[in-house]
């Protein structure tokens, strides 16, 4: 048992040896010259947090937490029973209603960061249809979210066509651009296919930036309208009186309603003859070219489908900002976007969503340390991929998966 | 000439190349209706090649494959399996990270037809085709001895019971012929006895069978007739015991006698 601990012990005084090793460098060296106390007190603050995990960790393997632990596990385990018992539909319908409260009370921050997370969901579960279901690697996939972007953009700057038509002709638009990207790639496989994508990505970007006619280049679009809607006017009979959804809380219903859109469109296909088609594709390509299924098409349906998604998210983006510009559309957001399906679990549309806050919502509670952020982040990463290679909320795989309904 | 009975699969004088390695050379047979047909040889001998040329992985560099009177040349695989001939791998290639369930529901794909709408919407029509491909699947489930097994991840069911699969799956895309690829690999002489049974059960369903086997048990037990090849060549067909007595399959399978 000792030695066991000792074992512990000293895994962990290494690792906080190679931590500190790590952030030296980082913090210490500084245009004024070395200095060791900031580092050593973000040190020793991660030293002490860990070794209290560990400290607890120990007391619950001798079972001297089981005082506590234990009620707290069976309850756990009863108001899980007693959740699952509900029924599917009265849960979302409670999800939805509990997601419909924000704008209520919430302040301009809190709603801002929540639109921004649905926005990347919509983009992750997007995403995940490409590379979670159909096991293809696409490292440009953020084009398509400029794709729908600047689609609306432009629509509404020339033409000022409402943001409701936009939406289709976006999510079509970004579907023929999946098409493009799609068809000469369809033959390649992993690192190959992840190189095109990653050069495709950048391909629309430069477009973006450079094409000054249409684009106006890297200066961006002005003066998008938002969202509209005719809302009726009871003050002096009835008329019907339009109004712009400019405000925070009237954007939120409506990215919570392309994100529900987005969840419900996404586990249906999963759930049906062509998300199991890609994810056989992704299993095994060869195998199911023989089981009948037509990969080529599967595989193309699958970038158009992605791209559908990703251009939803990219045209209310557009219309949110009022503006855009092609450093919205970088390779970090697609770097942004994978890690967030890779992190959350890759095919499971709960984890994707957990992935999306721990990778939007965290860093804004950890906004103190900016600079660290994405030391953080790695390491984060790193530590995720170690433990939990199949991420938080890993699939779900059990024979009732296509009786489960919604 | 002899009445030719309505033959569903036959090969003529086929011959695959790969650059300068002759896999078959004028290889010529067919499979008839209502029969099990076992293609042997030595390892090498171009059976897998046979298997991969019907069902349209490599392309031919001479001669013909006709099904039911059309030749599948040239067609994709998934082509293939539409046209009705359903196969099954020597190494084992199931969807690994899907039930057993879905594994065979993905092989009902040639026969459904609802697209993207029909999914998202959840139209009525969908609803009923997907109920269709999954009572076909549990059938096929059924019948290869696998029902409880339904919901298990295929990369955790036991060895003989992934090739089971293999073939419940292959089974699932209502096939008129289907090709078995060494389907009693590593399996104890009880499995392969089963998989006899089996087999037989598959053609009492109306389904030919064209298989590669090396346990000559299991081909001598099931096949009606039998196709030998080495090195490509086709050098003997026939019923089981005439193949056996074949000078040119002893000498394929044993060498030459000494004193020759």
């Amino acid at each position: 048992m000792t030695l066991e601990y000792k074992k512990i012990f000293q895994k962990w005084a290494l690792g906080l040896a190679w931590f500190y090793l790590l952030l030296w460098p980082l913090m210490g060296i500084t245009p004024d010259g070395l200095s060791f106390a900031p580092s050593l007190k973000v040190w020793a603050t991660v030293a002490a947090g860990t070794a209290f995990f560990l400290f607890i960790w120990i007391l619950k393997q001798q079972g001297r937490l089981d005082f506590f632990s234990r009620p707290a596990i069976s309850l756990g385990r009863s108001v899980g029973k007693a959740v699952g018992a509900l029924p599917n539909k009265l849960l979302a319908v409670a999800a939805i209603a509990a997601l419909c409260l924000p704008p209520l009370f919430a302040g301009r921050y809190v709603l801002d960061v929540s639109i921004n997370v649905m926005i990347y969901v919509c983009l992750g579960l997007g995403l995940n249809i490409v590379v979670g279901l159909c096991g293809l690697l696409d490292l440009g996939y953020i084009a398509f979210y400029g794709v729908g972007a600047y689609t609306y953009a432009l629509l509404s700057i020339n033409y000022a066509v409402p943001f409701w038509l936009c939406l289709p002709v976006a999510a079509g638009m970004a579907a023929i651009a999946g098409c493009i990207i799609g068809y000469p790639t369809l033959r390649m496989r992993g690192d190959y296919l992840a190189i095109v994508t990653l050069g495709f990505g950048e391909i629309v970007r430069l477009i973006l930036n450079n094409w000054m006619e249409l684009t106006n280049g890297p200066n961006g679009i002005l003066g998008i309208n938002a969202p509209g809607v005719w809302w009726p006017n009871w003050a002096d009979g009835f008329t019907l009186e339009h109004i712009w959804l400019k405000k925070l809380p009237y954007l939120y219903y409506v990215i919570l309603g392309l994100a529900l859109f987005t969840i419900l469109a996404v586990h249906r296909l999963n759930y049906s003859r062509i998300g199991r088609a890609w994810e056989a594709i992704r299993e095994d390509e060869t195998a199911a070219e023989l089981m009948g299924v037509n990969t080529f098409r599967l595989k193309l349906l699958a970038y158009a489908m992605g791209a559908v998604f990703g251009g939803l998210a990219g045209a209310f983006f557009a219309a949110r900002m009022r503006f855009v510009s092609p450093n919205s559309f970088l390779f970090i957001e697609s770097a942004m976007v994978l890690s967030m399906v890779v992190l959350g679990g890759m095919a499971s549309i709960p984890g994707i969503i957990l992935g999306t806050l721990a990778l939007i919502a965290l860093p804004e509670f950890f906004r103190d340390f900016e600079q660290y952020r994405m030391l953080a982040f790695g390491g984060a990463m790193t530590i995720m991929m170690l433990f939990r290679p199949k991420g938080l909320w890993p699939a779900k795989r059990l024979g009732q998966r296509s009786e489960e309904s919604q | 000439m002899p009445v030719l009975l309505m033959s569903t699969l036959t090969l003529d004088s086929v011959s695959v190349r790969f650059g300068g390695l002759q896999a078959l050379a004028d290889v010529s047979f067919s499979v008839q209706q209502g029969q099990i047909v076992g293609l042997i040889g030595p390892n090498g001998a171009g059976k897998t090649t046979v298997f991969n040329v019907i069902t349209g992985v490599y392309r031919t560099s001479g001669g013909q494959v006709n099904y039911d009177g059309a030749s599948i040349l040239g067609r994709r695989p998934h082509q293939v399996l539409a046209a009705g001939i359903a196969r099954t791998f020597q190494n084992i290639r199931l969807f690994q990270n899907m039930t057993a369930l879905e594994n065979v529901m993905v092989a009902r794909h040639c026969r459904t037809k609802s697209g993207v709408l029909g999914a998202v919407l959840r139209s009525p029509g969908q609803r009923k085709e997907e109920a269709g491909i999954r009572e076909a699947a549990q059938e096929a489930l059924e019948f290869m001895g696998l029902g409880k097994y339904a919901a298990e991840v295929a990369s955790s069911l036991p060895y003989g019971h992934q090739r089971r699969l293999e073939i419940a799956r292959a089974l699932a895309s209502s096939p008129r012929t289907i090709l078995l690829d060494e389907p009693a690999a590593g399996m104890n002489p009880a499995e392969s006895k089963d998989l006899m049974g089996y087999i037989q059960r598959i053609l009492e369903r109306g389904v030919n069978v064209l298989m590669v086997e090396h346990d000559m048990k299991v081909v001598m037990g099931v096949c009606q007739h039998i196709v030998v090849l080495d090195h490509g060549v086709l050098i003997a067909q026939g019923a089981p015991e005439e193949v056996q007595k074949d000078p040119c399959v002893i000498e394929a399978y044993l060498g030459q006698p000494a004193d020759n």
